[in-house]
C-alpha cells in the first residue's frame, strides 16, 4: 500500500508530460481515409486507357508493318487501304444498302427465334410428360449444326430475305426454348402451392409466376442468341443472296478484292458489337424491370 | 359453439422406396369457430402433411374434412395458408403481393388496393407499398405475407411455422402483431409451431402429435386469459404448462429418435 503510494507520488509527473507528448503526436498524424471507391474508379481509368493504347497499337503496328513490307498487304489489306476502299463502297456501291439487309434479317431471326423459343419453353410447364418426352430432342437439336441446313432452307425459302431469317431463327431458336425451360424448371414448387392454395387456377400461376419466374433465364439467352443469329444470316448470304455483307465478302473473294474481303469483315465486327452493346442495354432494362 | 373446422379420421400413407409409410393415422380435430389453435409435435410428425390435407392441396387416404358442415376434401381456396418461408412474389411490389389473393378471386385492383392500404397502415407496413419484399427485413415480410393471407379473406387461416426463420426479438414481436391481428379478426386459426412458448402464449388449444406414424396424444386447453401480456410468459400456469408440454414432447422426440435408429 505504503509503496503504490509513493509510487504515484514520482510517476505522476512524469505520466503528466508524457501524456502531453503523446498528444501531441497524436493531433500531428492526418488520418489515412481508406478510399476503395476510388481507388477503383482509378483501376478503371488505368484499364481503360491500356484497352485504347493496345488497340491503337496494334491499328498501327498492321499498318506500318504492310507499309515496310513485313506483312503482305496483298493477303493483309491495311487499316488505311480498308478505310478507303470502305468508302468507295459506300459511295459507288451498296455498303449501306448490304449492311441494312445483313442487320435486318438478324434482328428480325433473332428476335423471332428467341421469342419463338421461349414461348416453347414455357409451354413445358405445362405438362411433365410432354416436356420430358420433348427434352431428348430439344437437346438433339441444340447439338446439331444449324448451319449445314442452310441450303435446304434457302432452297425452301429462296434465295430472297426469308430464308436469311429462317437461318437466323433455326439459330436461336433452340437455345431460347432451353433456357425458358430451365427458368420453367426452377420455379420454386412452394410458390405455385401457395398460388394453388389462394385458389388460383394453372393459367393464373402461368401467367402471374411461371413467365415473371422464367424472364431472367429467358433473358440470359438474349447475349448467346444475337451472335447465333447473325452467324445464320451470313451464311444464309453466303449459300445464295443477292444482298447482304455475306453476299458482298463471297462476291470479293470470287473476284479477288482482298481489301473488300476485308471491310466486310470489319464492317460486320462492328455490327456485331453494335448489336451485343444494343442486347446488353435491353438485358439491363429487362432485368430492371423484371429482376426486382 | 358449433365446431368450424373438423378432420374425421383422417390418415395419409406414402410408398417410399418401396415401403409404405404412415406420415398420419387416424386423426381427428375439431376446431370451434374463432380459436387459436397449435399443433405442436417432433418434426416428421406429419404436421404438413396435415396442413396440406385441410388446404386441400393433398388427398388423404382417409377420412374427410369438413368446413362449415361441407367436404372440402380437395378444394384448394377455402382456407387461407401461409408457410414458413414468404413466398412474396419478387418482382411484384409489397401492395401487390399483399392483394395478390384478391387478384386471383377477380377482385378489381382499384378495391383491392382501397381494402389493403387501411390494413398496411394499421398493422406497420405502412410507407412500404411500393418497395420490393428484398428491400424489407425477414420480420417486414412475414407481415406482408400475413397480411396477404388476412386479405385472401377466408374464415380459416393455416399458418405453418410462419416465424420459424426469425430471431429471438423479432419473433415475440411478430408473436404479439399476430395476437392483435387475430383479436381484430377472430379468424379461426391452426398454428403449426415447434416452439413450445410460442403454442403456449398464442394459443387457446394445442394439440400435440405423436412421433411418425403421427397421430393425437393429447389435446390441451391453454387457461390463461386474454388479451395476454409477455409478463404472462412468467407466470406460474405458463411454467407449469410448458413443463407438460415439455415432458409430453420428450417422450415423443426419444420415440421418434429411437424409430430412426431402427431404420
Amino acid at each position: 500500500m505504503a509503496s503504490s503510494l509513493t509510487n504515484e507520488a514520482v510517476a505522476s509527473p512524469v505520466g503528466i508530460e508524457a501524456a502531453e507528448r503523446e498528444e501531441s503526436l497524436v493531433r500531428k498524424e492526418r488520418p489515412v481515409i481508406q478510399d476503395p471507391e476510388a481507388l477503383e474508379r482509378s483501376h478503371r481509368r488505368n484499364v481503360m486507357w491500356w484497352r485504347i493504347a493496345v488497340g491503337m497499337l496494334l491499328i498501327v503496328g498492321w499498318e506500318v508493318f504492310t507499309t515496310i513490307g513485313w506483312m503482305d498487304s496483298y493477303y493483309w489489306s491495311s487499316p488505311s487501304m480498308i478505310l478507303q476502299t470502305a468508302w468507295v463502297q459506300a459511295l459507288k456501291g451498296n455498303l449501306l444498302g448490304d449492311i441494312l439487309y445483313t442487320s435486318g434479317s438478324t434482328i428480325l431471326g433473332f428476335v423471332l427465334g428467341t421469342l419463338g423459343g421461349a414461348i416453347l419453353g414455357l409451354t413445358f410447364w405445362w405438362s411433365r410428360k410432354y416436356a420430358e418426352v420433348c427434352e431428348p430432342y430439344l437437346v438433339i437439336l441444340n447439338a446439331m449444326p444449324k448451319l449445314a441446313l442452310a441450303p435446304v432452307l434457302v432452297i425452301l425459302f429462296g434465295i430472297g430475305f426469308t430464308s436469311k431469317v429462317a437461318l437466323a431463327i433455326a439459330m436461336t431458336v433452340i437455345v431460347g426454348a432451353i433456357s425458358a425451360y430451365s427458368g420453367v424448371k426452377s420455379v420454386d414448387a412452394d410458390m405455385e402451392k401457395l398460388m394453388y392454395s389462394l385458389g388460383a387456377k394453372r393459367w393464373q400461376v402461368f401467367t402471374k409466376v411461371v413467365i415473371p419466374w422464367s424472364i431472367p433465364w429467358i433473358i440470359s439467352s438474349l447475349r448467346i442468341n444475337i451472335a447465333l443469329a447473325l452467324a445464320g444470316a451470313i451464311v444464309g448470304e453466303f449459300i445464295a443472296s443477292r444482298e447482304g455483307i455475306g453476299r458482298m465478302i463471297l462476291y470479293a473473294g470470287t473476284i479477288l478484292d482482298i481489301n473488300l474481303v476485308w471491310v466486310g469483315v470489319v464492317v460486320l465486327s462492328i455490327l456485331s458489337m453494335i448489336m451485343y452493346g444494343g442486347v446488353v442495354l435491353l438485358e439491363r432494362k429487362l432485368m430492371k424491370e423484371f429482376n426486382k | 359453439m358449433a365446431n368450424k373446422v373438423e378432420v374425421i379420421g383422417v390418415s395419409k400413407y406414402f410408398m417410399r422406396n418401396g415401403k409404405e409409410i404412415v406420415a398420419m393415422q387416424d386423426t381427428s380435430l375439431f376446431i370451434e369457430e374463432g380459436r387459436f389453435v397449435s399443433i405442436i409435435g417432433p418434426s416428421g410428425c406429419g404436421k404438413s402433411t396435415l396442413f396440406n390435407i385441410i388446404a386441400g392441396l393433398m388427398p388423404p387416404s382417409t377420412g374427410k374434412v369438413m368446413a362449415d358442415g361441407q367436404n372440402i376434401v380437395g378444394k384448394t381456396g377455402y382456407v387461407g395458408y401461409m408457410l414458413q418461408k414468404d413466398m412474396l412474389l419478387p418482382w411484384r411490389t409489397i401492395l401487390d403481393n399483399i392483394i395478390l389473393g384478391m387478384e386471383i378471386r377477380g377482385v378489381p385492383k382499384k378495391e383491392a388496393t382501397a381494402r389493403a392500404l387501411p390494413l398496411m397502415e394499421k398493422y406497420g407496413l405502412k410507407g412500404f407499398e411500393n418497395h420490393y419484399p428484398k428491400e424489407l427485413s425477414g420480420g417486414m415480410r412475414q407481415r406482408a405475407a400475413l397480411l396477404r393471407t388476412i386479405l385472401y379473406d377466408r374464415d380459416i387461416i393455416l399458418l405453418d411455422e410462419p416465424f420459424g426463420a426469425l430471431d429471438a426479438q423479432t419473433r415475440l414481436m411478430m408473436q404479439n402483431w399476430l395476437l392483435q391481428i387475430w383479436e381484430d379478426f377472430r379468424k379461426t386459426v391452426l398454428f403449426v409451431t415447434h416452439d413450445i412458448d410460442e403454442a403456449i402464449y398464442l394459443s387457446d388449444d394445442i394439440y400435440v402429435f405423436s412421433a411418425r406414424p403421427g397421430r393425437i396424444k393429447a389435446k390441451i386447453t391453454v387457461p390463461m386469459a386474454r388479451p395476454r401480456t409477455q409478463s404472462d410468459m412468467t407466470s406460474p400456469e405458463f411454467t407449469e404448462l410448458k413443463q407438460r408440454l415439455l415432458d409430453l414432447l420428450s417422450e415423443e422426440v426419444r420415440i421418434a429418435e429411437a424409430s430412426e435408429r431402427i431404420s
